[in-house]
């Protein structure tokens, strides 16, 4: 499992308005890479162009190369389907189906695409993936329960869960902090930095002490002004984007001079 | 380390935030005085009755609870009394009409609602039965059973033809429409939801002329003349269902790998499965009672009709219009009005029964919370 992405000169569309541009970046496997940036400035569309999740938006469309291990995502004939089964997504607000129990929630991606599984197996994939997500002694008791009773933090590790369920080769992470309390974001804190053992990751963070702890390289993003695109100004390994960085604007970001 | 906090000292001079208060139970004193004052005030001028006491005591109430507030508490105080009083009133008159509507109709129909009247048609009733009736020389005879069963038939198809069509429009609307397509489809929806009944009614009837000749009357051309009544209501209800499904419950389906049709048939539709069957329900209960469409496309007959495919088929509607307007005996026609009476009575039955059936889907089918 996990794969490397190499992005090529990537620019992003909403309809005729370039929302971001001339991206090239490489991330590693096995890694946690960050995203971060001042509001606006093109992380979270980026990083669903990443498993062509920005098509559900009317009008997005990109132009450059996405490669996930050498393989072009954007080539033609790739059902974006496909795709997302390879890379998946947990968003800023946790998003438990609300028709589902606890269960049948992390089962969702076998169960909504009708693979048939024995019991057994079932049971493995919701006991691996709740454990992995750090869910398992929180909720093993009840199991059967609809998912939306969990709290906010317990709901966002079901989310995790669910995504790890179908083995995803890379895990993109919108934001996946920032509608919960500190206790459950250090929880989340600690599964990032368990899930890089098999997982590629790559999250999207406001809080630049997050992207300190958890990540291995950090991206920044910026924007020169309103209705301009948004670019990668700076790529590096995250101690040196947060010690010495080699981009003026990048250290007045990261030193809370702007944004 | 603790620290004393010490009391607040009770001030000496009345607090600012304090003002003037009547007590709590003035406006309830005023309410039963006003009664009083209306019953009263309604017998003195020329003679007590119900309309001019509900008015008179309204307006003491009215006058008095508004004044009071104004002198003892202050303007704003009057002003919100005035409001409430008005709100209250309004109230009262708009739940007039329909509390008489269901006294009448219960009243007048509960002489002849009986098991008999359900389970009897109106096969060989004649007029002589209903004067021999009247006279005590012998039972009442007659019932609705063939329009039950009609009715029951026409709305069945008509829902069978309506919540297919309707639903995958509005999953057209909802999940695909884009631009001028999706427009005037909510357009010609909206202008459909304002369709005269009896143009439903003729349109459906002039489609069965057409196609097996003309003056074919059967409860199937009653049924496609309601879906064109039904079908605008179901797509309205469901696409509004349909539209507050989060967005995010799509995107986590389409993240998970999972295709768009999938993502419509196993998580939006069941999200708002609720919604959409109490929605559905609704529309059967608006076109159930429909009468014009029934009457120039499935017609009248007496006797019982289990083939909506072929002959004409009573339904309720029609059954009360046929034995208000047409009485069996033209001399003694009170045992027609009283079946008529009865037939209203079994139609809101059957409506009320539908509206407990909608909540009860509603709550069945709504997505757990629980802990």
């Amino acid at each position: 499992m996990s794969k490397r992405i190499d992005v090529g000169d990537l620019n992003v569309y909403y309809g005729s308005f370039l929302a971001v541009e001339g991206v090239s970046m490489a991330i590693e496997a096995r890694s946690v890479t960050a995203f971060i940036g001042p509001s606006g400035c093109g992380k979270s569309t980026f990083i669903r162009t990443l498993n062509r999740m920005h098509e559900v938006i009317p009008g997005a469309r990109v132009e450059g190369k996405v490669m996930l291990d050498g393989e072009d995502l954007y080539g033609a004939n790739v059902d974006p389907v496909t795709v997302r089964r390879q890379v998946g997504m947990v968003f800023q607000r946790p998003n438990p189906f609300p028709t589902m129990s606890i269960r049948d929630n992390v089962l969702a991606g076998m169960k909504l695409n009708s693979n048939r599984l024995r019991k057994s197996e079932a049971d493995d994939i919701v006991e691996r993936s709740l454990k992995g997500a750090n869910l398992w002694n929180e909720v093993k008791d009840r199991l059967d329960k609809p998912g939306s009773g969990l709290s906010g933090g317990q709901q966002q590790r079901l989310c995790i869960a669910r995504a790890i369920a179908v083995q995803p080769e890379v895990l993109l992470m919108d934001e996946p902090c920032s509608a919960l309390d500190p206790i459950s974001t250090l929880a989340i804190e600690d599964l990032i930095g368990e899930l890089k053992q098999n997982y590629t990751i790559v999250i999207v963070t406001h809080n630049m002490q997050q992207a300190a702890r958890v990540s291995d390289r950090t991206a920044f993003f910026n924007i020169a002004g309103t209705g301009k695109p948004g670019k990668l100004i700076e790529m590096d390994d995250t101690t040196k984007i947060f010690t010495n960085p080699s981009v003026k604007a990048t250290e007045d970001y990261v030193s809370g001079r702007f944004g | 380390m603790s620290v004393a906090t010490k009391p607040p000292a009770t001030p000496a001079a009345p607090s600012s935030l304090a003002h003037n208060q009547l007590p709590r139970y003035t406006t309830q004193v005023v309410l039963v005085l006003s009664i009083a004052a209306g019953a009263g005030l309604s017998a003195l001028f020329g003679g007590f009755s119900p309309v001019s006491f509900a008015v008179l005591s309204v307006l003491v109430f009215g006058v008095v609870n508004t004044t009071l507030a104004g002198i003892v508490e202050g303007r704003r105080k009057a002003v919100d009394k005035l409001v409430t009083t008005f709100v209250y009133t309004a109230f009262g008159i708009a739940l007039v009409p329909l509390i008489s509507v269901i006294w009448s109709v219960l009243d007048n129909g509960a002489e002849r609602f009986s098991i008999d009247f359900l389970t009897t048609s109106m096969r060989n009733v004649t007029g002589l039965n209903d004067q021999q009736a009247l006279e005590g020389a012998a039972p009442f005879i007659g019932g609705a059973y063939h329009a039950i069963l009609g009715t029951f038939l026409i709305t069945g198809l008509a829902t069978i033809i309506s919540v297919p069509i309707g639903l995958l429009t509005s999953i057209y609307l909802v999940e695909y429409g884009r631009g001028r397509l999706a427009r005037s489809i909510t357009f010609f929806v909206d202008v459909m939801t304002g369709i005269p009944s009896i143009v439903a009614g003729l349109f459906a009837a002039a489609l069965f002329a057409v196609l097996f000749g003309v003056g074919t009357r059967n409860g199937f051309a009653g049924a496609v003349a309601l879906s064109v009544l039904m079908i605008p209501v179901v797509v309205r209800s469901s696409e509004e269902m349909l539209r507050i499904v989060p967005n995010e419950l799509r995107e986590a389906a389409y993240a998970l790998g999972v295709p768009k049709w999938r993502t419509i048939v196993r998580v939006v539709v069941p999200t708002a499965i609720s919604g959409i069957a109490s929605g559905v329900t609704l529309a059967i209960a608006r076109v159930v009672g429909e009468t014009a469409p029934l009457i120039v496309t499935a017609g009248f007959t007496s006797s019982i009709n289990s083939d909506p495919f072929s002959d004409w088929m009573m339904s309720l509607p029609a059954y009360v219009y046929s034995q208000a307007m047409r009485p069996l005996s033209g001399s003694s026609p009170e045992p027609s009005f009283d079946r008529a009476w009865a037939a209203a009575l079994t139609l809101i039955l059957i409506v009320m029964l539908l509206n407990l059936v909608a909540r009860l889907i509603a709550r069945l089918f709504a997505p757990k919370t629980g802990r």
